[in-house]
């Protein structure tokens, strides 16, 4: 069932696919970076991302402290945890199989939101609200949010601040050193721990923007909100081709774009949504497996 | 093991133990049967179906070392089978009050076993499609594609509602109640994961699992030999999943959420990657442990008022659990070693040797 | 070192877990009776387990004893989950013993121990559950709410005759029954009254859990209805009305019992200020004596609330039911207690008068509508529905 579709409804499903694919995008980056250096699927990154949630819910609805407090406050806590979950659960098995690492994302993923149900109950929390990013601003029928214009702005910002970290500061050659070959580059002298560590720290941190802005759009905080939006972001990183963090941007623009449209012009089939995620990764993992802009990688024996 | 048994008398000598240890579980069995009540017989029939799944996915995971995450969506296969299949049809009108059974399903109603059985093919067919693209990816990618597959399958149960009435579930599929259904099948099971291990296909397991390139270099076809270990698993998970269906009388999609794996996850990470007998130990102990550590839930626990007990902190506790195992016992409890007889005679002597001379429990049998 | 280590934590668990199962077993005496509550207490639905929870406990707080015996409460967590609340049943019947059961909040749930009380033959009453299954073909499964398709028809009332609505759009939570289910009996009954059979314009679907409906949204918005039907889960109902008026939509929504919850004006804010649910009981007026010492009760108890929530009113009534039921069967086993449950007549219970049925439903043909109000549930009418 295709329903017909004027101008104004069309231009509304491109706005609400625009921001909510730059919200996949802010989260994919994180995945993708720490994909970039350890190759380990952190499974345990959405729930980073629930816990910032939470940090930020904390500081303003309990603490009562001042907005721009809290966000600075929650992306440095959240960084932290980063650091932390890596300096326990993976530094100690750097030197095991690939599987006991992934295994220990899970129960990381795991042990965060049973300790958030535990600690925060399973009720959901109400973030609260930012009249001034929400209340939105009608153009010729269509209602644009002043947050879904400020989402693709702060992604874009971001992206270009990675980039640059990346590929002109020493801590970003370093983390590209390490990408490469794990080994040579600790030959050269690189504190691969430091590295690792500033990599996760910086993911975590785009995950608690991606929080902070996620919860002005959708204000409810609740233990296993990361749950989703972590599988499909990690599912945008590989559309766009893990490691490279312009794929991962996007990879979240197709995805966000594509859940959007397919309920634009098959209503019908609204229920299937979130198995399009998994479909297009399916697809993407067959014929492209490196992603949009991924490398070609060489197996080494 | 030796595996050059020519006749029954020659096996019986060498294996008598073991024959008489299985006699005896028998006999445990089928007196359990008679004397437990009925939330006892509960827990135990989850135990062998969590036994069941639970060495299933360790044949893949474990022992063929290629790290797939389907299990919950294996299961929900099996499971909507059984209900379809075995929901008398008298109460099909009640139960698919929404939208009617779709009329080439209504009126066939088979018998538990059969349906059991057609449960564990359909699931190994879907697994063939889904493994036929999937086993071609490597480590992570493999889990992801396979979670994957695994929530599009219950997203699809939930939508098509003719079928699997949906979100409503299907309820009133007759139950299981005897031990024998949920321990006889894992027996079976059991057993036929032995005998698929020490032959010549498990020896081609293990090889992929050690080294992909040195196996494929040795002349063991690595896409035939994944995809049989992964058929094999889809087929027992399937099996297990009707029991499971049998078991609590109720379906419905939701139960089949992609964590319902994490469950097994942490069960053969306990039990040791690689080891049945250790898989099948951990099934009973996270099991009957989840039960156990219910009071954990109360705020009244020990008879305090504390206010650390509430409820959730049961699952942090097990979280927990999976974290200390993962990080300081990655082993688990048995490794890549099974309880054979060998096996418990060494660790008796190694406990004997520490007891009797401490200066020599350096150099004890323990790997 | 490790060895050591790994022993300690055997012994531990090993010592905690004989605790944990001699100190709750350890009060079977027999001048206590035992009533499970069966609620979801972690997970999705915690907040509906703890509203009815809350009930029960008020409840036992007004009327502790029957029979000259204490009632002990035994609380299972079914975790909101299906297979969790088949071992929760099983662990209230067979292990702690109880004689009845109440809940649980969430019909699909209750339905998971339903062939679990009648193969025991322990009574259960549910509480807020209105899906006709849970009660259907179940002897021993009783209800002290009303059901689903009158619900559905009190909503298509109120949409059709006090709304004057003509097109409607339906937005339902796919992957949960409660929810499906009512908009099927909602669509029922509004395509008679309107005697159109093309008066649903829309229909929507999300899953549990979902955070983003801008895209169904704004394919609702190009249809243009009168009035949106969105029955669901509070949090994501919340959610969904405050992007519907986000995105310029207009139009009245309205939903089903489950949204009396604080999370849903707390989540919502200012934009679910005029939704409209149907619920029922009103707590500034209520029907019966009983009501009014109910809310009295639960005014001292919790000072600081706004309202009586209704599952929490239903919760006190399941309650006081199954203590008249032990009264009137004179014993309190649990085989006696169905049949007095079934004979119940004229019980003047917090809600209304509960007379069960053939079913083992109670029969109500009332419900009360309710809208948000300055950030309150606020009465606006009282709907009676004759068969």
């Amino acid at each position: 069932m295709v329903v017909g579709m004027t101008l104004s409804t069309f231009l509304q499903q491109l706005i609400n696919g625009l921001s909510l694919g730059s919200l996949y995008a802010l989260i994919a980056i994180g995945y993708t970076m720490v994909y970039g250096i350890l190759k380990l699927i952190n499974f345990a990154h959405g729930d980073i991302f629930m816990m910032a949630a939470y940090f930020a819910y904390f500081g303003i609805a309990v603490f009562l402290l001042p907005w721009y407090v809290t966000f600075i406050i929650t992306i440095l806590l959240t960084m932290a945890l980063g650091a932390l979950i890596e300096r326990t659960a993976y530094r100690p098995l750097r030197e095991a199989p690939k599987t006991s690492l992934l295994i220990s994302a899970i129960g990381v993923s795991f042990l965060l939101e049973n300790l958030a149900t535990y600690l925060f109950s399973g009720k959901p929390q109400a973030f609260p609200e930012f009249p001034a990013m929400t209340t939105p601003i009608f153009v010729g029928g269509i209602s644009i949010q002043p947050v879904s214009v400020a989402i693709p702005i702060v992604a874009f910002v971001l992206m270009t601040a990675i980039l640059f970290i990346i590929n002109k500061t020493k801590v970003g050659m370093a983390m590209r050193a390490v990408s490469v070959d794990y080994d040579t580059a600790k030959l050269m002298g690189i504190k691969i721990d430091n590295v690792i560590s500033s990599t996760f720290a910086l993911g975590s941190g785009l995950a608690a923007v991606g929080a902070l802005l996620w919860c002005m759009k959708y204000p409810s905080v609740l233990p296993l909100m990361g749950v989703v939006p972590g599988l499909k972001c990690f599912i945008a990183a590989v559309i766009g081709g893990i490691g490279n963090v312009k794929g991962a941007v996007i990879g979240g623009l197709i995805l966000g774009f594509s859940e959007v449209l397919m309920v634009a012009f098959f209503p019908a089939m609204t229920g299937y949504r979130d198995a399009v995620a998994f479909i297009i990764l399916i697809v993407i993992l067959l014929f492209l497996p490196n992603g949009i802009l991924g490398k070609k990688q060489v197996e080494k024996v | 093991m030796k595996n050059t048994q020519n006749s029954l008398g020659t096996y019986l000598k060498t294996h008598w133990k073991t024959v008489v240890f299985l006699i005896v579980v028998l006999i445990g069995i089928g007196i359990a049967d008679q004397m437990v009540n009925s939330f006892v017989r509960r827990l135990l029939n989850l135990s062998a179906i969590y036994t069941i799944v639970a060495l299933s996915m360790n044949l893949i995971n474990g022992f063929t070392g290629q790290f797939s995450l389907g299990q919950a969506g294996f299961m929900a296969i099996g499971a909507y089978t059984v209900a379809i299949f075995t929901v008398p049809v008298g109460l099909r009108a009640t139960i698919f009050y929404m939208a009617p059974m779709a009329p080439f399903l209504a009126n066939i109603q088979l018998p538990f076993v059969v349906a059991l059985l057609l449960g564990g093919v359909l699931t190994t067919i879907v697994a063939f499609l889904i493994g036929a693209p999937c086993l071609r990816l490597r480590g992570d990618y493999l889990a992801i594609a396979t979670l994957g597959f695994s929530e599009i399958i219950r997203i699809v149960f939930t939508n098509t509602q003719t079928i699997t009435n949906g979100a409503l579930g299907i309820k009133s599929i007759p139950t299981i109640s005897s031990l024998w259904w949920t321990f006889g099948t894992a027996i079976i099971i059991i057993i036929a994961c032995f005998l698929l291990i020490s032959s010549s296909y498990g020896r081609a397991f293990k090889s992929i699992r050690e080294d992909e390139i040195a196996a494929e270099a040795m002349g063991v076809g690595l896409f035939k030999t994944k995809m049989t270990s992964f058929l094999i698993s889809a087929f027992f998970t399937g099996i297990g999943g009707g029991l499971y269906a049998a078991l609590l009388g109720t379906v419905d999609p939701k139960q089949f959420y992609f964590t319902l794996t994490y469950n097994f996850v942490l069960i053969i990470v306990l039990g040791g990657m690689g080891s049945i007998s250790g898989t099948i130990i951990s099934s009973f102990i996270v099991t009957l442990g989840q039960e156990a550590l219910r009071f954990l839930d109360e705020p009244m626990a020990f008879g305090l008022d504390l206010p650390i007990f509430k409820p959730g902190l049961r699952m942090v506790v097990f979280s927990f659990l999976l974290m200390v195992v993962v990080l300081f016992y990655r082993k688990g409890l048995m490794g890549t070693n099974e309880l054979t007889w060998d096996f418990i005679g060494q660790k008796y002597q190694s406990i004997k040797a520490r007891f009797t001379k401490k200066a020599a429990s350096t150099q004890g049998g323990d790997k | 070192m490790k060895k050591a280590l790994s022993l300690l934590l055997c012994l531990a668990l090993v010592a905690t877990m004989t605790a944990g199962c001699s100190g709750s077993s350890s009060k079977s005496d027999s001048d206590v009776i035992k009533v499970g509550v069966f609620e979801p207490l972690t997970g999705a639905n915690a907040s509906g387990g703890e509203l009815e929870l809350e009930g029960v406990q008020l409840a036992n707080k007004a009327r502790p004893e029957v029979l000259g015996k204490k009632v002990e409460l035994v609380t299972a967590d079914n975790k909101s989950d299906k297979a969790e609340a088949t071992t929760a049943a099983a662990r209230l019947i067979e292990k702690d013993k109880v004689c009845a059961i109440l809940g649980s909040w969430g019909s699909s749930l209750s339905m998971a121990a339903g062939d679990l009380v009648k193969s025991n033959k322990v009574p259960a009453i549910a509480l807020s559950a209105t899906n006709p299954q849970v009660t259907l073909g179940n002897d021993y499964y009783f209800r002290v709410c009303f059901l689903d398709p009158f619900q559905g028809t009190v909503m298509a009332n109120y949409a059709a005759k006090t709304l004057g609505a003509k097109k409607v759009a339906i937005v339902q939570e796919v992957s949960n029954d409660y929810s499906v289910g009512l908009a099927k009996f909602f669509t029922d009954a509004f395509t008679k009254l309107t005697g159109d059979s093309s008066a649903i314009v829309a229909t929507g679907n999300y899953n549990t859990g979902d955070q983003d409906f801008n895209g169904i949204l704004t394919n609702i918005k190009a249809t243009n209805p009168d009035v949106i039907f969105a029955p669901g889960n509070y949090t994501e109902s919340a959610l969904l009305i405050k992007q519907a008026r986000a995105l310029g939509i207009t139009c009245p929504i309205i939903g089903g019992d489950t949204w009396e919850t604080n999370e849903f004006i707390t989540v919502g804010g200012a934009d679910v200020e005029g939704a409209v649910m149907s619920t029922f009981f009103d707590d500034t007026n209520p029907p019966t004596e009983a009501g009014k010492t109910m809310v009295t009760a639960y005014k001292a108890e919790y000072p600081d609330r706004a309202n009586v929530p209704a599952v929490t009113a239903l919760g006190y009534d399941g309650y006081m039911l199954l203590l008249d039921a032990i009264e009137r069967a004179g014993s309190a086993d649990p085989q006696a207690i169905r049949d007095a449950l079934a004979q119940t007549k004229d019980f003047e219970g917090a809600t209304g008068m509960i007379t069960i049925n053939e079913n083992g439903d109670a029969e109500k043909d009332g419900a009360i509508i309710k809208v948000v109000k300055d950030g309150k549930f606020t009465y606006l009418d009282n709907v009676t529905i004759t068969k």
